[in-house]
């Protein structure tokens, strides 16, 4: 039986001025999935990390495949210290990051989220990642990877959350 | 109106969030052959569905998901998918088949409490007119290992979709407990 509707933006946030990193916090429990929505640009062509919980910890891991324009490939990255993204090319172009982070609430499993990145310049990728931690997620942490105050004004995100019936 | 999901990124200032309705969500206490879901109502333009699961198959990290209409096991399924291992993309097809074969979940054989993910949308599915089609993004991964994974399907039949069965390695394994499987509804 239908629950009516499901699919609810948590949280929109927009750069202010150019930042090392921004946050969804206090995000309840209240939902099966989160899709998080993101354009970043990047003064320094570089990228991001998404972390849950604040986590920095090496437990993140990814599997991807990617396409460049002229060729195909797949790639595997081990114990990373977050959910890694483009943020190249700078503003006015910009990479889209789609997220679905599944099951995000429950304490028995590792998570799982899948990725796509759109780059119309650069090329565009589908990832898989796993979070090596059976804590539910609470907040979402979108941190430069360059550790400076590169994430570009304007960049933005939404979060949403998905209910199950 | 995008369709949501897997194709978020189209999403812009004039999303409509209220037409995405949760149908029914199965999440299992034990192991279990398959999850149907039935009666679906023809009241939507298309669906979703958001899974988790893990398979008892032994020996594997990785291992296929299935994918049925109206208990249809005639061989009239095609599937394409690309994918990759972590080393390489490759692509291949399956024509005349008894189900969508959609990669990966993961196996017996990945590391515990590691589950494969996947978000399926299932287009026009009440539509009489012509056959049905099915996109997938599918994916675990292992911390060494892992799938990611691009899939679309068709069934050859006109027939609205009522019921949709899903099942890990053609039937010969079963889903494990905490596996988890949402439907959801996107009206037009």
């Amino acid at each position: 039986m239908a629950a009516g509707s499901t699919y609810t933006p948590i949280a929109t946030y927009t750069v202010p001025s150019n930042t090392v990193s921004f946050s969804f916090t206090s995000i309840p429990a209240t939902y099966t999935d989160l899709v998080l929505v993101i354009q970043v640009a990047e003064t320094a062509n570089g990228y991001f990390y998404i972390r849950y919980n604040n986590d920095a910890t090496t437990i993140y891991s990814r599997t991807n495949i990617s396409g460049n324009g002229t060729s195909a490939a797949s790639g595997r990255s081990t114990s990373q210290p977050g959910i890694s993204g483009s943020g190249n090319p700078a503003f006015p172009s910009a990479t889209i990051n789609t997220f679905n982070i599944m099951n995000y609430a429950n304490t028995t499993t590792y998570k799982t989220a899948l990725q796509r990145q759109n780059n119309a310049g650069g090329g565009l990728e589908a990832d898989v990642w796993l979070w090596r931690s059976t804590a539910a997620i609470s907040s979402i942490y979108v941190v430069s990877g360059l550790g400076g105050a590169d994430i570009e004004t304007g960049t933005n995100a939404t979060l949403y959350g998905i209910a199950a019936a | 109106m995008p369709i949501l999901g897997i194709m978020a990124s189209q999403i812009s200032g004039h999303l409509n969030t209220n037409s995405y309705e949760s149908i029914q969500t199965v999440t299992l206490t034990g192991t279990q052959a398959s999850i149907e879901f039935t009666s679906i109502a023809a009241t939507y333009s298309h669906l979703q569905i958001r899974l988790m699961a893990r398979s008892n198959r032994s020996a594997v990290v990785n291992d296929s998901l299935h994918l049925q209409f109206n208990s249809d096991t005639a061989s009239t399924y095609d599937d394409h998918y690309i994918i990759g291992d972590g080393s390489s993309a490759s692509a291949a097809a399956e024509t005349s088949v008894a189900n969508i074969s959609l990669y990966r979940i993961t196996g017996a054989g990945a590391g515990a409490n590691t589950f494969g993910v996947s978000v399926i949308d299932i287009l026009d599915y009440k539509n009489t007119n012509k056959y049905t089609t099915v996109r997938a993004l599918t994916g675990d991964d292992n911390n060494g290992d892992g799938r990611i994974s691009l899939g679309s399907g068709l069934w050859r039949n006109t027939a609205a979709i009522t019921s949709i069965k899903l099942f890990p390695n053609n039937g010969s394994s079963s889903f494990v407990q905490y596996s988890t499987a949402a439907l959801y509804g996107i009206k037009g």
